[in-house]
């Protein structure tokens, strides 16, 4: 017995010394990105909620330590102490497997996307379709938290989701289908390289129109106001969250929040230069900011279209599920391909902006 | 003709998500309105109808003589009064308590006083720790009368010229 256990300690040492190290690096990369995801997506909700209550003329959450800054951890411990309740007659492998299934493809996307110069996890030359393809995985999560709720409000939440998703993929698609054409490349590394020398280099300049329709596209892929539908809180309560309590609500709400940040990185690293300074190219002004970080530009980008969330939800009611439907099958759709054949022809032509 | 450009201009330059935007971010820079509540109130009427409580006179006579009419005019049924001979033989409460469950704080039981004995407070942030604790008996109302006898001088001096 023992002498078979140290056997097979001699044949892992090998293994050991090459994959596990390996696997180790790769482990705590991955922490070291979650970690701080984690307390961003913390304070997004914090944020969420003094914003919105600052435009409704409210002071939002300021009990839990100073100025409130202490409430998302409120919030944490209170949802870890809460029961988690299973529907009676529900699946509850399915009921279980649909918060896990929302919430790993937002994180995993992480993976591939460029938070600097080098500054990446993983840099795969087809990060983007990468990008695209396990971000459609979140729609499972959804839909399987409708069905195996056995309950009729995550039902029609989850059928709310299902057509309206996919149907937006195929917009945001056809946005980033414009902006590869002009860097021509589907790794994100090379999308954001293409970008550099200058605010004026941006693509948001070239493909404007696309930034808006890819903004609009995001909102709806995150379910957010407004075009909330999924939970549609005035109308179907809360969708596909009606079930949930405790940890396997906290994951859809982190699987939420995820993607918010994640939809917010990509309009900078798609529009908006990614992690370049906004002043290259300027002769006095590029010099004064060369100390600061890629990473904070990035982080300053990304906190605009974050806010820009919250502002839009402060500001605009619900749409009906049909009009959103209507608004990407006869507007959006229509206008991102006339934009395509456009950017496709001005780059064959080589006539600018779009080249 | 240039009404139809107009719209269409508008249209698709977003403009009336733009207005939207604009009144949301007027007011996110705007002066907040809340009112803090523990540490900040809102002004209350001198008239005002919150928690009851029973009065003395300045030399720590109670003021309540057993009358009843309290007792008599209150709509809820609230109030219930036991009286009997004091040894100076004057009549005064035995027991004089008020449901809180009851009591639709209407402020008759302080009309009907004839020497201003009940009469309600300013107090409405109050609370029970139990079903009974929703009774207050006479020496509670005392209390709440002696803790805060100035308040409610202030209130009837101010309210004293509309009477």
């Amino acid at each position: 017995m023992w002498q078979s256990f140290v056997d097979l300690t001699h044949q892992l040492i090998p293994w050991f010394d090459g994959g596990l190290a390996d696997i180790l690096i790769i482990v705590i990369k991955g922490l070291a990105l979650i970690f701080p995801l984690i307390i961003m997506m913390a304070y997004m909700t914090y944020a969420e909620r003094k914003v919105i209550g600052f435009m409704q003329l409210r002071i939002g959450p300021n009990r839990v330590g100073p100025f409130g800054l202490l409430q998302p951890f409120a919030d944490v411990f209170k949802m870890l102490f809460k029961e988690v309740i299973f529907p009676s007659k529900s699946n509850i492998y399915l009921f279980l497997l649909a918060p896990i299934l929302a919430f790993v493809p937002a994180v995993a996307v992480w993976a591939v996307v460029p938070l600097g110069e080098d500054f990446y996890i993983a840099n795969i030359d087809v990060s983007l379709l990468y990008v695209m393809a396990i971000g459609s995985v979140g729609v499972y999560g959804i839909v399987l938290a409708g069905w195996a709720s056995n309950s009729k409000y995550p039902l029609l939440g989850a059928l709310r989701s299902t057509a309206l998703l996919i149907s937006y993929e195929l917009v945001i698609g056809f946005v980033l289908v414009t902006v590869v054409m002009i860097a021509s490349s589907v790794n994100l590394n090379t999308v954001v390289e293409s970008q550099s020398g200058g605010i004026l280099n941006w693509y948001w300049i070239p493909l404007f129109p696309m930034m808006i329709v890819f903004w609009i596209g995001a909102l709806v892929e995150t379910n957010r106001a407004p075009f909330d539908v999924v939970e549609g809180e005035s109308e179907i309560v809360g969708g596909t969250h009606v079930e949930y309590s405790g940890m396997p609500f906290a994951l859809f709400f982190m699987a939420e929040y995820f993607n918010m940040i994640f939809m917010a990185l990509l309009a900078v690293l798609m529009f908006f230069g990614g992690w370049h300074s906004p002043f290259e190219g300027i002769p006095f002004l590029e010099g004064l900011f060369e100390f600061v970080p890629d990473l904070i530009w990035l982080l300053f980008k990304m906190s605009f279209f974050l806010f820009l969330y919250f502002w839009i939800r402060a500001s605009f009611p619900r749409f009906r599920y049909d009009q959103i439907m209507r608004l990407c099958w006869k507007v959006f759709l229509p206008f991102t391909i006339v934009w395509i054949f456009v950017v496709a022809l001005m780059t064959q032509l080589g006539i600018g902006p779009w080249f | 003709m240039m009404k139809k450009v107009k719209k269409l201009v508008n249209d698709f330059s977003l403009g009336e998500l733009r207005t939207g935007l604009k009144v949301t971010s007027k007011e996110f820079v705007n002066k907040k309105i809340t009112v803090q509540f523990p540490e900040e109130r809102t002004p209350i009427s001198p008239r005002f109808r919150g928690l009851h409580a029973l009065r003395r006179y300045p030399n720590g006579e109670e003021r309540c003589i057993a009358c009843k009419l309290c007792e008599a005019v209150c709509p809820a049924n609230a109030i219930t009064i036991d009286s009997e001979m004091r040894e100076d033989g004057t009549r005064r409460t035995t027991q004089y308590d008020i449901d809180l469950f009851k009591c639709i704080f209407c402020g008759f039981c302080e009309e009907a006083c004839p020497v201003d004995a009940i009469v309600e407070t300013h107090i409405f942030d109050y609370a029970f720790e139990s079903r009974e604790g929703s009774v207050i008996d006479k020496k509670g109302l005392l209390e709440i009368g002696d803790k805060n006898e100035s308040a409610i001088n202030k209130a009837r001096e101010e309210d004293s010229k509309y009477r």
